[in-house]
């Protein structure tokens, strides 16, 4: 079947339409109304695909010039792949895949494949910048330099709360200069040495006082506009700001002007560093090879956590497969009953967890597991024992979200069992007790295998589902108890490893580690990867998909 | 059939009545394992304390009492007016004179202040009463719709416009895709379907960092797109729900007869309008069950719009909900069990309301989380 399938395929020309009598260039061909339409449609076309390029386009120079390539390129990608579509009549089915394909690569392909690179980068705190976007920011940055050309200053403010200096110049006879914020320029109305004014250009001479409690907030300023920038220096001395920073190229090295000091690119660190291994206040974004992976291995502080972490996920993705089946089967089992009243009604209660938003749930059971006051508690209590620590003890903690997990799990797996038992042929089991089968062979023997072959599935993806099932570990008790060993890298006893992955990267605390994080999601790819591999191995899933196709 | 019924009757020993009488017992403790959950979120809802402390299955019966005076002084002023809507941050506040002593008296935030038995200026003696506080059952509804702090209504209509946006342009957008899919014959289509297949096992969550990193860059320069912005948020969750859909659909479309579009070609109807007047009226019942499903879906998510959404007025119902669980919980238990029964009541009424087609649907497409 396959093989024939392909044959079909190789037989037809490329882009060639099987089945429509009528390819959709045709349309172009004919006269009347019908042509003014159609060129009407391609008019539309061509406005429709210059709206998105130049906007596209806006959006490549503004990623490129940020230095950040990878979305640049993506955009670029998208882009020329929309208009090849959209300019070729053969492509003309792909037209209507286009913003599918579009969004996909966006937002589904282009993050894996970001992922894998940031998995290989120090992105973190102190390196959240690319090189060019740090370049930038250390464009503008200025100094006071000494031995410049130096200015007594008196403070003005306008009615708006804008300050603005008068400049005496010493060294010129006292000339007058007055710098707002915005120009700066020399004084002609009022003479040199003379007296100064009370107002000027509708800002007023702030007095001893008013001067000493502004003087702060206004030696962050730098007056006199874009080209000529001015500022406090000290307590009278206002002088010429200059620029701090400078980029050689040559020797991607950044000099700073104040100290006269050369900071050199070092790409294992990420930071700019001059010979004493002092750095600039902020690092760029660096490919760092594999020492997120190594850490993994050479980290006390990960090795420990994360082997941990690994193996509770799987146990956790298990023991939630394994309890919500059997739970969610044996509910089906029972209904399967003919004789049970009011099925109907007990159905729909059973159901009541499953449309129930998942971070409430958990946040129910949260609140009623609550060691002090919750009622799951109060009841033990009042059987005279002691509740058990849901949310102090490592045990327990995964116990209870297992028991959670299982609330919220079953109902799903009872329908979908109440549908695929259901499907099992009467007959069968008739003939099985013909040959005096038992309740229990039957369930072995003919229940349960014919049930996997249409649950198997499920159960392979409901096993992927637990196995990134962010949300219960999270409303849950946030990965808690704490692992002591983790030391600042937060770990918890109930971590998985996405929910570890995301307290890396946006943990708080200890700080954003973005390569890490990415690093280990990598390792979870990889698993879903393989899993999915196997149970199409096992279920010959490829051959069944191109068949379906 | 119903003779049969009768001789099968007939045949029903004792054993299999007591089978049946366990089966049932099961299914009844079954039934409170499912529901207790529900039971106890909507007693402490209506439980006018709202501590978790005071909780009982069976709230307490709404009751006036007074509340005396616990010295001689005189009344000042009174901060806010008896007899209106008391939210919590702004309860009753009494300013008296005690021994001398200027003091706020505040009222119980667990209801609403009747009457005030003083004047502004009058002298009181120890032990007189002050004012009649009631409670309700509806104060912790009350007291969640009514707080600034966390703007209860903003963060429900944040969470139902993106759902709605997002279901719809997945809806769109996906039947585009499947339509071409179902009804096209072109090189690389079995390719390209498996490869969407493909890369929809890898759930857009794990993404969730470079995800971030990029919506950060993107709203550098569109804003409205960027972090913390509700449109970014419909941008992810749309990327993100594309290709199981477009495979449930696709099967879908392949069992509308071709025979009905092929027609409408061959009398001048172009795709276009095949498509939008012939073939999107049949397959609508899938359009709805997808629609239903991404809807649900992103309404629930909660763990993109917790890492992209950041600021209070942008967040959605669950990363608002999520900042009761974090915060002081045992304190905000029936508020937050308010909360909960009013986020849960949309998708519980969708489900249980349309159980059998999504039913369907799942198990046509599998589990989607």
């Amino acid at each position: 079947m396959h093989a024939l399938a392909a044959r079909r395929a190789a037989a037809r020309p490329p882009g060639c339409n099987e089945t429509m009598t009528e390819p959709p260039q045709a349309h172009k061909t004919k006269r009347g109304p019908r042509a003014a339409a159609s060129l009407f449609r391609l008019g539309a076309t061509y406005l429709g695909l210059i709206i998105v390029d130049a906007f596209a386009l806006y959006l490549i120079y503004a990623f490129a010039s940020d230095g950040i390539w990878e979305l640049a390129i993506t955009i670029g990608v998208i882009t020329l792949m929309v208009n090849i579509i959209n300019l070729r009549a053969d492509l003309y089915a792909l037209r209507w895949i286009a913003p599918a394909l579009s969004l996909m690569i966006l937002l589904v392909v282009f993050p894996i494949a970001y992922t894998v690179y940031v998995s290989f980068t120090n992105y973190g705190d102190g390196n959240l910048l690319t090189k060019t976007q740090v370049l930038k920011l250390l464009g503008p940055q200025t100094y006071l330099p000494e031995g410049g050309k130096v200015y007594r200053w008196n403070l003005y403010q306008n009615a708006s709360g804008e300050f603005a200096l008068w400049l005496t110049d010493e060294d010129a006879g006292g000339a007058y200069y007055f710098a707002t914020l915005h120009n700066f320029e020399p004084v002609t109305t009022v003479a040199a040495g003379a007296d100064l004014p009370g107002e000027y250009q509708g800002y007023r001479q702030l007095s001893r006082g008013e001067s000493l409690k502004a003087v702060n907030a206004a030696q962050a300023m730098a007056f006199g506009g874009e080209s000529f920038k001015i500022g406090i220096a000290g307590r009278r001395e206002a002088g010429e700001f200059a620029k701090r920073y400078q980029f050689l190229s040559e020797q991607d090295a950044v000099l700073d002007n104040k100290s006269g000091a050369l900071f050199r690119a070092n790409y294992a660190t990420g930071q700019f560093e001059n010979d004493e291994g002092g750095t600039l206040f902020t690092g760029f974004i660096s490919a760092i090879g594999l020492e997120n992976y190594q850490s993994f291995i050479d980290r006390d502080d990960i090795r420990g956590p994360l082997a941990r972490i690994f193996a509770w996920t799987i146990a956790f993705s298990l023991a939630s497969v394994f309890t919500t089946f059997a739970l969610g089967l044996f509910f089906a089992l029972l209904l399967q009953n003919k004789r049970i009243p009011f099925k109907r009604a007990f159905r729909t209660l059973l159901i009541i967890p499953w449309p129930i938003p998942g971070l409430i749930s958990v946040a129910i059971w949260r609140g009623m597991l609550n060691s002090n006051l919750g009622v799951v508690s109060n009841i033990i209590r009042s059987f005279g024992l002691e509740p058990p620590p849901f949310f102090i003890d490592a045990g327990w903690a995964k116990l209870a979200i297992i028991l959670v997990n299982l609330w919220l799990g079953y109902p799903y797996f009872m329908l979908v069992c109440s549908g695929a038992l259901a499907a099992i042929p009467r007959d069968m089991y008739e003939a099985a007790e013909v040959d005096g089968a038992n309740w229990w062979q039957k369930f072995r023997d003919l229940t349960l295998p014919m049930l996997l072959v249409a649950v198997g599935p499920l159960l392979i993806a409901s096993f992927t589902y637990n196995f990134n099932n962010f949300i219960i570990i999270e409303a849950f008790n946030q990965g808690g108890p704490p692992m002591v060993e983790a030391g600042t890298v937060p770990a918890g006893h109930t971590d998985i490893l996405i929910s570890y992955a995301f307290r890396l990267a946006f943990g708080g605390g200890r700080g954003s580690d973005f390569g890490l994080a990415s690093a280990i999601t990598i390792i979870i790819f990889l698993m879903v990867a393989g899993v999915t591999l196997a149970q199409y191995r096992l279920t010959k899933g490829w051959e069944e998909t191109s068949e379906n196709v | 059939m119903s003779e049969r019924h009768v001789i099968k009757h007939k045949r029903y020993s004792a054993a299999q009545n007591a089978q049946l009488l366990v089966q049932l017992i099961i299914l009844v403790v079954a039934v409170i394992f499912a529901i207790f959950p529900v039971i106890w979120v909507v007693s402490a809802s209506l439980n006018p304390s709202q501590s978790m402390v005071t909780q009982s299955v069976i709230p307490p019966l709404p009751e006036t009492r007074t509340v005396f005076a616990e010295g001689a002084g005189t009344l000042l002023r009174i901060a806010s007016p008896a007899g209106r809507r008391v939210e919590r941050s702004a309860e009753l506040i009494l300013l008296v004179e005690i021994d001398g002593v200027e003091k706020e008296l505040r009222s119980p935030k667990n209801g609403y202040v009747r009457n005030i038995r003083l004047e502004v200026g009058e002298s009181f003696a120890a032990d007189e009463a002050l004012y009649d506080i009631s409670s309700s059952y509806l104060i912790n509804f009350d007291i969640l719709l009514s707080t600034p702090r966390r703007p209860f209504l903003r963060w429900l209509f944040n969470s139902l416009a993106v759902a709605s946006i997002t279901a719809v342009l997945v809806v769109l957008i996906s039947a585009f895709s499947a339509y071409s899919f179902s009804r096209f014959r072109f090189s690389g289509r079995r390719h390209l379907l498996v490869l969407i297949l493909l890369v929809q096992v890898f759930p857009n969550l794990l993404a969730m960092v470079a995800i971030f990193l990029m919506l950060q860059q993107i709203g550098n320069h569109i804003p409205f797109f960027g972090l913390n912005t509700n449109g970014g948020l419909i941008l992810v969750y749309v990327g993100g729900g594309m290709g199981i859909n477009i495979w449930l659909m696709k099967g879908f479309f392949d069992s509308v007869p071709r025979d009905i579009d092929e027609s409408a070609l061959v009398d001048g109807a172009n795709h276009w309008q095949t498509y939008w007047l012939l073939i999107f009226p049949l397959v609508r019942p899938v359009l709805v069950v997808v629609g239903i499903l991404s809807f649900v879906g992103s309404y629930n998510e909660f763990v993109l719009a917790r890492i992209l959404l950041r600021d209070k007025d942008s967040w959605t119902l669950m990363v608002g909900l999520w900042s009761y669980v974090s915060a002081s919980f045992a304190l905000d238990w029936g508020v937050f069990a308010a909360g909960a029964i009013i986020g849960a009541l949309p998708c519980l009424v969708i489900y249980l309301g349309l159980q059998d087609q999504i039913v369907g649907g799942l198990t046509q497409g599998a589990v989607k989380g």
